[in-house]
């Protein structure tokens, strides 16, 4: 083993490494932001809706819960031009393609959610006169917020380090820096050890964070 | 005589194959506190859940002031906004209370105050005040529910109720859930509010509160009313009714 580290090359690119993993977060508090959208508002769909609503969204969530997120990468940046008259760079595309995979986790994690608020609360929203659409927004979107945080917390950390396969379509996130330093210093190693920490210290720090916002809210939870 | 202001006839309600009420015949009066008791499973939880449509029921006619709860006059079911204003119309406290978990003591009263009673926020919150401070509560206005016992939770959950000024109160065997230490503060509540003339339609299993609070008594009984009349008649009459005697000797047994 005639390898010996140095790391002054990558502190020379370092600005590839910050810039990448501002870009990470910022992929993945967007693709968060959308793919909670879409998860409440189908999830409200499913435990509202019909048998035929009810299984076009199981269709949607098992399929993306089903297919290797990179595939869907390039389908959707490569393959889908190809098809429909569409045109996008790729961070769009895979903001694109990662909100649509985070909503498929989130429909199941809103809809059991919804399915865990105790019967007694909505009948105690019914009792006073709320109409339905009062006691989503003032009774069982608040309870659900309060059951699912954890799980909440659980997929934005797996959101974060999913943005990694962005590299493979040239998004200039925290991987693709690393990347980038390899291929012009040959430092592997220190590239990607450097990569690798930076993304175990943000993790961390996520998930210090959010475990805070939930001690925060249980404090809510009925005992 | 005034017409009842709750009028019951010929109620029924099926759950799948088990028919839970078979047919009940009851008047609640204006001002009335009538207390329903009887064995478990005969229908008495899920008559309260008919009187204010939680449960929609099969047959017979439920009004409240001449109006049919839950269906029109074709006999369809209300729309959901006719269904939640009726609704507003009957207070419901809960066995196991019930209170939403993310709002405080008085952001519970508030909720049906602002959305349903559309009140402003500070009107709310001065009628959420004067009402916990009734149920002795005025020093938890801002506890969370997980923060509260039972009996002041439950006590809340009557606030709750009555601040929306209904003109009926369904109390859904509200003490049940509760330590024994715990049941006098509420029952406390309930017979102050029966003072003031509030109407009453309880569902109890406190034998000897219901005797003493309540204007009637209610015996139901395989899902209809098997005997009522004033406490001290009905218990009187007791001997001659083999069911409502074994029930009551229950309690015989024990304080009664």
């Amino acid at each position: 083993m005639g390898y010996s580290l140095n790391f002054s090359v990558v502190w020379r690119n370092f600005d590839k490494l910050w810039g990448g993993l501002v870009l990470s977060l910022e992929l993945a508090v967007v693709s968060l932001a959308i793919g909670v959208v879409i998860g409440l508002v189908l999830a409200v769909v499913h435990v509202s809706g019909g048998r035929f609503t009810r299984m076009a969204i199981a269709v949607y969530v098992e399929a993306f819960r089903n297919t290797p997120l990179i595939l869907l990468v390039y389908l959707v940046f490569y393959g889908l031009p190809q098809v429909v008259d569409l045109r996008y760079d790729a961070t769009t595309s895979f903001v694109a393609t990662l909100s649509v995979y985070a909503g498929a986790y989130l429909v199941e994690v809103f809809r059991s959610g919804l399915e865990a608020i105790p019967r007694g609360q909505i009948d105690a929203g019914r009792a006073i006169g709320l109409t339905p659409a009062q006691r989503l927004f003032h009774v069982r979107l608040p309870a659900m917020i309060r059951i699912t945080l954890p799980a909440l917390s659980n997929t934005f950390i797996s959101l974060f380090k999913d943005t990694s396969v962005a590299s493979v379509i040239a998004v200039p996130e925290l991987t693709w820096g690393a990347q980038w330093i390899n291929l012009n210093t040959f430092r592997i190693v220190e590239a990607y050890l450097m990569a690798t920490a930076m993304y175990l210290a943000t993790g961390y720090v996520m998930l210090f964070s959010l475990r805070l916002v939930e001690r925060r809210f249980r404090v809510g939870r009925n005992a | 005589m005034n017409p009842p202001l709750l009028t019951i006839r010929d109620l029924r309600k099926s759950f799948g194959k088990t028919e839970v009420l078979k047919s009940v015949d009851l008047d609640v009066g204006r001002g009335e506190v009538v207390a329903v008791i009887g064995p478990s499973g005969s229908g008495k939880t899920t008559l309260l859940r008919c009187i204010n449509f939680l449960e929609a029921y099969d047959g017979g006619s439920i009004r409240i002031d001449d109006s049919e709860v839950g269906y029109n006059d074709a006999r369809k079911r209300r729309g959901e906004r006719a269904l939640a204003r009726m609704r507003a119309e009957t207070g419901m406290v809960f066995q196991s209370f019930n209170l939403f978990p993310h709002l405080t003591a008085a952001g519970n009263i508030m909720l049906g105050l602002t959305k349903v009673r559309r009140k402003s926020r500070s009107e709310a919150r001065d009628i959420a005040k004067v009402w916990l401070e009734r149920v002795g509560l005025g020093h938890k206005a801002d506890a969370l529910p997980s923060e509260l016992s039972g009996g002041q939770q439950q006590r809340v959950g009557i606030a709750r109720a009555v601040a929306m000024e209904p003109k009926i109160l369904l109390l859904d065997e509200i003490t049940s859930a509760l330590d024994p230490e715990l049941v006098g503060e509420v029952l406390e509540v309930v017979r102050g509010l029966a003072a003031e003339g509030m109407t009453m339609l309880m569902v109890t299993h406190e034998i000897a509160f219901a005797r003493d609070a309540s204007s009637r008594l209610v015996f139901m009984a395989d899902g209809a009313v098997a005997a009522e009349g004033p406490p001290a008649d009905l218990i009187a009459s007791a001997e001659a009714n083999p069911r409502l005697n074994s029930f009551l000797a229950r309690f015989r047994a024990s304080n009664f």
